[in-house]
């Protein structure tokens, strides 16, 4: 019995370092002096001062926490009203896998889609395409997230707020929004962090003179991978892993309110 | 009929198929404990969200005070209610829960704080005023709920099955505490149960539900001595029902034989007699009318199961001290003035 837990053990180790080993060579090979990525002269922090120096690369970072932020405020908007609604119409189980199913969509085939419609409509790229498209897979997180957690609610809690003489908007603001608080925040960061690294669907719906960072990154690496893309992998690594714990943290405190 | 707070007219409402409601009429006085009591499914709690105004009927009026009660908003209407599963606002504490109503009126900050501490004074949760639901006991969520729902001072308070999901102890704590609180505040109360304990030790008058339609609405002593029908013999108290035949002079029992009564019969019919536990005595024989096949210490006696000759069960209230064991024989005698026929 022993020997079977010790080699489960052991596979499980090997699986963790195979997950990590790819992470951590970008993180560690980021510190390294040399130009070439791969051969390693010594630890500095050189290229962590010469990226902020690097005007295409930081443009195309602004840009890229603008789309994220703008994906993130208008998911969450009408992920929720989604979510709220399908709750409220009790609606059944082909209208929710409806509404999530963009979130399992491949990212080619929207892609496409959503470059075919923007054309049609004669809409030029830009990043507002790639906000618009953004929101279209990140709202479908936003409501399968939000909607697990809307049915947990007591309705009797939303009916006692109009028995004690509120408005339906104060209902919305001061008592369901409130009970959401948990999957708001997680939706929230879930579509940030989506939206911040997501490459095939800017490369499809972006116009060429706002590439985002992940763009600048793919063009960056046909000339080899430079100690600067793992530099930049580290600080979305950095970013994406603060988002989540803030989240827990946040999520945890809301839960006990 | 000025007395009347609520009238309730002709109220239909059928969801689907199922008629929840089937032509109720029915009227409520000024300061009553009422109770609407009935099996789960029977309609009583859709004629409550009808008054709370959380369903519409599909036809029938509502009145209060002689004005119609139906075109008010349920946000507006002089009437509260405490839910059965509470429904505190489980990220607000105490006072929050209790001033909420009171915060959607135009009062000033100062009168909302200043009524909602009386109310806190009232209903004893000084010492928590600062708590969330969550960190209260059953009981004293019942109290928030309760002081959240009288914080508006309607002139009619809802209560949906009160007491059943506390403990007894809490139970009869909770009783005694509404029947103070309804004087005190000078509120009609329409409580919405299935317990007919709960209905009956709290309620002036019970209007008894079955299948969308009223049985009896009545006292409940009255209820309870002269029910009119079979459905309301049997569901409130301890009944026996026993099948019969009438005969010119009286009834004809298969096990207990003819039982002489002072009113005519049509003879020749089924009907059936009911006879409560207590009214029943009986001795011990050597060949009896029914056999002991249950018997049940409960306290101050014991309740007895006796099996008839025609296998009916009947259920007797017989002395703790009584010396009656399973199995044995015995004879059963009541008053005929103790019969209910239906």
């Amino acid at each position: 019995m022993h020997r079977r837990i010790n080699l489960s053990a052991i596979v499980a180790v090997f699986v963790i370092i195979f997950l990590y080993l790819p992470i951590t060579a970008v993180v560690g090979l980021s510190f390294n002096k040399s130009s070439n990525s791969l051969i390693w002269k010594g630890f500095g922090l050189d290229w962590y001062k010469t990226i902020w120096s690097n005007e295409p690369i930081m443009s195309s970072f602004q840009r890229t926490i603008f789309v994220a932020v703008l994906t993130t405020v208008l998911s969450l908007i009408i992920g929720t009203t989604i979510s709220i609604g399908l709750n409220k119409m009790k609606a059944g189980g082909f209208l929710r896998t409806f509404s999530t199913a963009p979130a399992i969509v491949p990212d080619l085939v929207l892609a496409i889609g959503l470059l075919t419609t923007f054309s049609t409509i004669s809409m030029s790229l830009s990043l507002t395409t790639v906000i618009i498209s953004h929101t279209v897979f990140c709202t479908a997180f936003v409501v399968a997230v939000v909607l697990a957690r809307i049915g947990l609610i007591d309705p009797a809690i939303e009916e006692a707020s109009t028995d004690l003489g509120a408005s339906a908007v104060k209902t919305l603001f001061k008592i369901t929004i409130p009970q959401l608080m948990p999957s708001l925040i997680a939706g929230a960061v879930l579509s940030f962090t989506l939206s911040m690294d997501e490459f095939v669907i800017a490369f499809f719906t972006n116009g060429p003179e706002t590439p985002t960072l992940p763009m600048v990154i793919y063009s960056m690496i046909r000339f080899g991978v430079t100690p600067e893309i793992n530099v930049l992998g580290t600080l979305l690594l950095v970013i994406s892993f603060v988002g989540v714990i803030l989240a827990q943290r946040i999520g945890k405190v809301a839960d006990s309110i | 009929m000025s007395e009347n707070l609520l009238e309730i007219r002709n109220l239909s409402k059928n969801f689907g198929s199922v008629a929840a409601l089937n032509n109720i009429s029915l009227d409520i006085k000024t300061n009553e404990m009422f109770a609407l009591l009935g099996p789960s499914g029977c309609g009583k709690t859709t004629l409550l969200r009808i008054i709370a105004g959380f369903e519409y009927p599909d036809s029938g009026q509502v009145f209060m005070n002689q004005s119609d009660l139906l075109s008010i908003p349920t946000r507006t209407r002089p009437v509260n209610l405490m839910f059965q599963s509470y429904a505190l606002f489980p990220h607000m504490d105490v006072f929050s829960n209790i001033s909420y109503g009171l915060t959607n009126t135009s009062l000033s900050k100062e009168e909302i704080s200043n009524q909602t501490f009386e109310i806190i004074e009232k209903i004893g949760l000084q010492d928590h005023v600062k708590k969330k639901p969550n960190q209260l006991s059953g009981g004293q969520q019942q109290r928030v709920a309760l002081a959240r729902a009288i914080a508006r001072k309607p002139k009619i308070l809802l209560l949906d099955e009160p007491l059943s999901a506390l403990d007894k102890k809490i139970r009869q704590e909770m009783q005694i505490e509404l029947k103070r609180i309804q004087h005190e505040f000078g509120i009609t109360f329409i409580i919405v149960t299935h317990d007919q304990d709960e209905a009956i030790s709290l309620a002036n008058r019970i209007a008894v539900f079955d299948k969308g339609e009223i049985k009896q609405i009545s006292t409940p002593q009255e209820l309870y001595e002269n029910p009119t029908n079979e459905f309301v013999a049997n569901f409130i108290g301890d009944g026996n029902l026993l099948k019969a035949t009438s005969t010119t002079t009286g009834f004809k029992h298969p096990a207990l034989g003819e039982i002489t009564v002072s009113h005519n019969y049509e003879s020749g019919k089924q009907i059936s007699l009911l006879i409560r536990p207590e009214n029943i005595s009986i001795v011990k024989v050597l060949d009896g009318s029914g056999e002991i096949v249950d018997s049940v210490f409960a306290g101050y006696r014991k309740n007895i199961n006796i099996k008839l000759k025609n296998n009916e069960i009947v259920r007797v209230y017989a002395d703790k001290s009584a010396s009656l064991e399973i199995g044995d024989q015995v004879n059963l005698s009541f008053r005929p003035q103790d019969i209910r026929v239906f």
